[in-house]
């Protein structure tokens, strides 16, 4: 499925409900573009191109609309992730309390470099910039979690739970 | 040491602070009772009076903004709370939102009230998803306490306000950027004027302020303006959160009064340097601010005006504290590499110059640099944000401020530490 939002192929909401409070919120449809987009991310995993011409359609514009707002947020993935993503932030705060070493931790042992995900679709590596949580570095998002002041040890007990 | 007594976080250590019986209980939500009988225009003027500057960066005096909406305009206004932190070397709005949703979201109901808002947004970083969930939990206790919605309090105002969350793009804390990403568009700065008081969120009147400054407002309407004003520096006074962050033993938010030392904010209250190094340099307000010298930095108070002398800014007061152990070049490289991953793409000079920066510094760092890249890396940065000059208050080659943001700090790194961008030159070509 390509996610360039020219297939006609349609997107079937399973919180319809979150869907109708979400349009009744703004004072303008397409203000609810990216709330959708995120509710659409946590049925569907990634934004594909069925749900970019959902989206369209409910805000009312063309999907190629929808497909420029997306390419724009780190955080909408028009491709399908591991089922955990592991953002290791690489911003300078927590680059000098030992983000990097971190990263290569998880390259080391995973065997995945950032932007890789390991073959039996665990995990997803990626460096990002600053989580803002400079004050407890380094810091690493797993999922929708932040996880504070982590050693290679804690990391590596932290991923153990994460199957 | 100040007496000062933390106003913002006094509560934050207690148990289940960022519930609204605990609010309450502390006298939360008086000043709004207060402030529904009161005339709006008269609720603007003892902001205005406080003197309060911005909290998000800008340092814009909050009731001035405020004023700027027109009056007689047959237009919805909106109120945009910016919980979209995402500076580099700043974490207090997080804090605020985990442990005083109350204390901020009185804040906003109170800005609503003064400038006609009935319909208001809270725009969070899409990261922080515990947050989010925190605030949501604040609006549905809002909203069954008859804080939020119809005939609030018993009043004629009505209030609504919606969580937004962001999705990863730091240029969505320009205000600007902030309201085309609340349109479902790319977050993609406007041209200025109009500013959004005038036009903003759908081409109507709107304010957009920072969660910290919000949550002074309670305060300042309890207290008084000449409270506040007494509060440091007259011209930019009250409580601040300090993040301090990098090479320090205590890293953390601290709650101080505007114009504290920056020695005392290191030494004092993060617990100074870890393994006895020695200081080497500081953004004050950050990353976004020009570098100090640890010379220039213990010996400067974190004041607007103060930190203007002194060529940088107190910005997001996320102060980043680097140590003898620091390489600048590699540490200037990570700056540079922040603001090129972030740059937007709108305006060449960002777009081009920011990876152009980010291509040199690797290439210095990899033994590939030449004695030109020195002349070139000030060239590109002019390009980007203009000459530095700010007697003559020069800005502008870009939409937003986020040129100055890069071009500032990767001069002053350069300009500061010559030698050690020097030292990585291979020795053949310093010769020649």
């Amino acid at each position: 499925m390509s996610s360039n939002g020219s297939s006609k192929e349609k997107f079937t909401f399973e919180n319809t409900e979150k869907v109708k409070t979400i349009l009744s919120q703004y004072p303008d449809k397409k203000s609810a573009t990216l709330p959708l987009l995120h509710l659409a991310q946590s049925e569907n995993l990634y934004i594909s191109g069925a749900v970019i011409n959902t989206v369209a359609d409910l805000v009312d514009c063309q999907p190629a609309v929808v497909m420029d707002c997306v390419s724009f947020y780190t955080m909408l993935y028009t491709k399908p992730q591991g089922r955990h993503i592991i953002q290791v932030c690489q911003t300078l705060s927590c680059s000098l309390n030992g983000a990097d070493a971190l990263v290569d931790h998880v390259t080391d042992k995973y065997g995945i470099k950032p932007g890789e995900t390991t073959e039996d679709g665990r995990f997803t590596l990626m460096k990002v910039e600053c989580l803002g949580s400079c004050g407890t570095a380094p810091v690493v998002q797993i999922n929708k979690e932040y996880h504070e002041g982590l050693s290679q040890n804690l990391i590596d007990e932290l991923l153990e739970t994460h199957q | 040491m100040s007496t000062f007594k933390p106003v913002l976080t006094e509560h934050i250590h207690q148990k289940d602070c960022h519930t609204l019986s605990f609010y309450k209980s502390i006298g939360g939500y008086t000043a709004l009772d207060n402030v529904l009988k009161m005339n709006p225009a008269d609720v603007i003027q003892e902001v205005k009076d406080s003197n309060l500057r911005g909290r998000g960066g800008a340092g814009f005096p909050a009731g001035v903004k405020w004023g700027f909406i027109p009056k007689d305009i047959n237009k919805p206004k909106y109120l945009i709370n910016n919980a979209d932190e995402s500076e580099p070397g700043t974490f207090k709005d997080r804090l605020l939102m985990n442990k005083a949703p109350h204390q901020m979201l009185e804040g906003m109901i109170i800005a609503a009230y003064a400038i006609g808002c009935q319909k208001s947004f809270i725009y969070i970083r899409g990261e922080f998803y515990k947050e989010f969930k925190m605030l949501e939990m604040a609006l549905a206790e809002a909203y069954d306490g008859n804080i939020l919605g119809q005939n609030i309090f018993g009043s004629d105002y009505n209030l609504d306000v919606v969580i937004h969350r962001g999705a990863g793009a730091y240029i969505c804390g320009e205000e600007t950027g902030l309201i085309e990403s609340l349109e479902g568009k790319r977050g993609w700065p406007r041209i200025k004027p109009p500013f959004p008081a005038i036009e903003g969120y759908l081409q109507s009147p709107t304010i957009v302020n920072n969660v910290e400054t919000l949550s002074c407002i309670p305060h300042i309407i309890t207290r008084g303006a000449s409270w506040f004003k007494s509060i440091g520096p007259e011209k930019g006074p009250g409580p601040r959160l300090f993040c301090i962050s990098g090479r320090v033993n205590n890293p953390g938010v601290f709650e101080e009064a505007m114009g504290v030392s920056l020695k005392d904010l290191i030494f004092d209250r993060a617990g100074g340097i870890p393994d006895g190094k020695k200081l080497k340099a500081v953004f004050p307000g950050g990353s976004s601010s020009a570098i100090l010298t640890a010379e220039e930095a213990l010996d400067v108070n974190m004041d607007f005006d103060e930190l203007v002398e002194k060529k940088t800014m107190l910005g997001s007061a996320g102060v980043i504290v680097m140590d003898e152990t620091v390489d600048m070049v590699q540490a200037c490289l990570n700056i540079a590499r922040f603001y090129a991953h972030e740059s937007c793409g709108q305006c060449t000079p960002c777009r081009e110059g920011t990876a152009w920066l980010v291509k040199m510094l690797t290439r210095l760092v990899n033994g590939g640099g030449t004695p030109k890249d020195i002349d070139m890396i000030f060239e590109i940065t002019d390009n980007i944000g203009g000459l530095i000059d700010f007697s003559k208050g020069s800005f502008g080659k870009t939409i937003c401020p986020f040129g100055e943001a890069v071009a500032w700090p990767v001069r002053s790194f350069v300009e500061k530490f010559k030698d050690e961008f020097l030292a990585y030159l291979p020795q053949e070509k310093v010769v020649a």
